[in-house]
């Protein structure tokens, strides 16, 4: 019987990997990750680091008969998250804060405590997605589609995948996955899905403003011929990608083509303007530690719930060159995800686009 | 898997004859000790008994005792009462950095809404309150002095006898939170000039939810509740009877046991402090070696965490605490440890063990086996398989 730590988050998809773990025979052990201090912070995590979250992840454990723990991570998530999701804001990029987490929180500095510390043989999490352990170690799409998160995921490499399970990817649906917590009891059963970035709840933009106002300070508006057609509020604003709410009625639909921090600028176009297809990709892990080939096909995932769009990879050495079959447009600071079918490949952060 | 229980400093199993006792009340006297019919005088004087046995023990009279639910409530209600009885006369009250928090956040909020006057006193790097710094800092508007006898993480007594000499000596009214130490030593109030005293039934194989305070003759003490007048005012409510009997039967027991028992923990504790320094590098005994009580052994250990070392040896099968009980995560270094000097990094290393009635020498045995293995899995200097 091997010991698996789960990290409970308070919500019914984690709360069910424990109670199928524990229900296969295994010594479950739960632990609720403290993401913020006690003292009645107002930037508290609103979803899984909340002191009501840890609590109902403490009547989970209870009600399967499970140790718990909570453990305090509270200072790798402000610096590894937090501060990078703010800078990265800063810089004109548009961050993803839960590739952060996974990354440097639940699968690096929690996973290293419950192996060294605690004795683990292995860490599971309640994330829609599959890992397979035959021989190599697989990162796979979670068997329902619509909850798919193996894009946040694509970051791990051998040595994390190989101590990791991830139970409710292996179900049908959600639905299925509140049946198993009615089933168990689990108070979680009916807990409604987080939706918002955790730490911050609705407003992210207000979040920014806070911590990083040089970025909510206005600038120009610029077609690609360098013409002014109107301002901005800052490029904390801006998503590269998004429809143009950018205060400009020309009647045509315009996109964010391109954010340039150092002088304010965002520069819009037209859908037809759209020419990007090669983007500099770095911090490029592969889940089999090495690339398929130094140059390989894959379909490329650009931001979370995404549509694959085809193309070639090409690794070198600082990173990689992301090379699209058609133009599109993707934010620096998103990962973009390489999958070969339902199999996670790899995957780096978009840094910039490289004219073709 | 067998456990190990070694943090009787955070509570104590309730002792059968306890038990068996308490049972006894729910089952047979459903009476309320105020009323005037049979039912109400049956428990009456149940309440009276325990009264007497709570008295005995601590070398007091009966009306000297004052039933609470807990220590904390009898910290407050000495801290609170003593400084609003005199208020008006005196407004300064004096403790130490490291009281039981029901003293020291009952002190702030004093200063904070009362207009009292709060002093800290520093202890030595061996927990010891120097004596002569309690009388530095009395001055002729102090109302309160309260200083613990035993400290709940680190075990340390404090020399209450001279302290309380120097509080009578001076006008000062003198509280002890005695919660860690009455039931594991001799305490008389006879011997000690102590005023007001804090007691905990499950601190000595007592119920939880029932507690005392003594209130020596002539010491005044202003009620913090109102209502119907039980406890001559001084704690109005309905008595929590069972508890109280409880209170009274475990009492007993323990002053029964107290010599053979406090000789045969120390042993224990001995055998825990020799043998954790002598085998977990870099671990630091906390508190006075000698002065200390029989059953605690505390400890800094460099370059762990205490809550991951409880952690660790809960899924061994051994409970033992990290400074004070805590289990939301947040790991803030213990007032306590800091304030013997000891440097925020490490203090986040505390360990306590507190061994009781129940423990083996096998018990401790397999603590001073298991607890080296773990540390070094918890600094990380242990191999991990791939």
């Amino acid at each position: 019987m091997s010991r698996v730590f789960v990290a409970m988050s308070g919500g019914v998809d984690s709360s069910v990997a424990a109670a199928l773990l524990a229900e296969r025979g295994h010594d479950v052990v739960g632990v609720w990750m403290r993401l913020t201090r006690a003292n009645g912070d107002p930037d508290a995590p609103r979803c899984c680091g909340t002191e009501q979250a840890g609590e109902d992840a403490r009547r989970a454990a209870a009600v399967l008969g499970i140790p718990f723990y909570a453990l305090d991570y509270a200072e790798v998530f402000g610096r590894d998250v937090v501060d990078r999701f703010v800078d990265s804001y800063a810089q004109g990029e548009t961050p993803n804060p839960c590739v952060a987490c996974n990354h440097y929180v639940k699968f690096e500095a929690l996973m290293a405590d419950v192996v060294r510390k605690f004795g683990a043989d292995r860490l599971a999490t309640g994330h829609y997605a599959r890992v397979t352990h035959d021989g190599a170690h697989r990162l796979l799409r979670a068997r329902d589609a619509a909850k798919d998160q193996s894009y946040a995921l694509y970051m791990l490499g051998q040595r994390v995948l190989s101590r990791l399970e991830f139970p409710v990817g292996e179900l049908a649906d959600k639905a299925e996955t509140r049946a198993i917590a009615t089933r168990f009891g689990l108070p979680t059963a009916t807990k409604p899905d987080s939706m918002d970035i955790c730490f911050i709840g609705g407003d992210y933009r207000g979040f920014v403003r806070e911590r990083a106002p040089e970025a909510f300070v206005s600038g120009p508006v610029e077609r690609l011929d360098g013409s002014v057609v109107g301002a901005h509020a800052g490029i904390g604003t801006l998503t590269i990608g998004q429809r143009s709410g950018t205060g400009i009625a020309t009647g045509e639909r315009m996109y964010v083509l391109r954010l340039e921090p150092d002088r304010r600028a965002a520069i819009v176009g037209t859908r037809e303007e759209i020419s990007a297809t090669t983007y500099e990709l770095r911090d490029v892990t592969f889940t089999a530690d090495v690339p398929p080939a130094g140059r390989f096909r894959t379909n490329a995932v650009l931001r979370y719930r995404g549509t694959p769009l085809a193309g070639w990879v090409t690794v070198h050495a600082d990173g990689a060159l992301l090379d699209l079959d058609t133009p599109a447009l993707v934010a620096p600071g998103q990962a973009a995800v390489f999958y070969d079918g339902d199999e996670v490949v790899g995957g780096g952060i978009v840094t910039a686009t490289r004219a073709a | 898997m067998t456990r190990v229980y070694l943090d009787h400093a955070a509570t104590t199993p309730v002792d059968p004859e306890v038990a068996e006792a308490m049972a006894r009340v729910y089952r047979d006297v459903p009476g309320n000790p105020s009323s005037i019919y049979a039912e109400g005088q049956a428990a009456r004087a149940l309440v009276d008994t325990a009264r007497e046995q709570v008295a005995a023990a601590i070398g007091a009279s009966p009306s000297e005792i004052v039933f609470t639910s807990g220590g904390t409530e009898a910290d407050n209600l000495a801290l609170r009462g003593a400084l609003k009885a005199r208020r008006g006369e005196r407004d300064g009250l004096v403790t130490t950095s490291i009281e039981h928090h029901a003293v020291l956040d009952t002190a702030r909020d004093l200063a904070e809404h009362a207009h009292v006057r709060f002093t800290v006193v520093d202890v030595a790097p061996d927990g010891r309150v120097p004596p002569s710094a309690i009388a530095a800092a009395i001055d002729d508007r102090t109302s309160l002095v309260s200083v613990m006898h035993a400290n709940n993480e680190i075990g340390t007594l404090q020399p209450l006898a001279e302290i309380g000499a120097i509080c009578r000596d001076r006008g000062v009214t003198f509280h002890s939170d005695a919660v860690q130490s009455v039931g594991a030593l001799e305490f008389d109030v006879r011997r000690i000039p102590v005023d007001l005293v804090s007691l905990n039934a499950h601190k000595f194989y007592g119920p939880k939810g029932v507690g005392a305070l003594y209130v020596r003759k002539g010491t005044r003490v202003a009620t913090m509740q109102t209502g119907g007048g039980q406890e001559k005012g001084r704690r109005t409510g309905t008595e929590n009877v069972a508890g109280i009997v409880g209170l009274g039967v475990a009492m007993r027991i323990a002053t029964e046991r107290r010599g053979r028992e406090s000789a045969r923990q120390a042993a224990l504790r001995d055998r825990i402090i020799d043998g954790v320094l002598a085998r977990v590098p870099d671990a630091i005994l906390t508190g006075h070696r000698t002065e200390r009580l029989p059953n605690n052994a505390s400890f800094v250990i460099r370059g762990t965490d205490g809550a991951s070392v409880v952690m660790a040896l809960d899924l061994e099968g051994f409970a033992v605490s990290s400074g004070s009980a805590c289990t939301s995560g947040d790991t803030e270094p213990s007032h306590v440890i800091l304030a013997l000097g000891i440097d925020r990094e490490a203090a986040k290393g505390s360990l306590r063990v507190t061994v009781g009635r129940g423990t083996t020498d096998a018990d401790v045995d397999a603590f001073i086996a298991t607890l080296p293995k773990v540390v070094d899995h918890v600094r990380g200097t242990a191999a991990v398989s791939a």
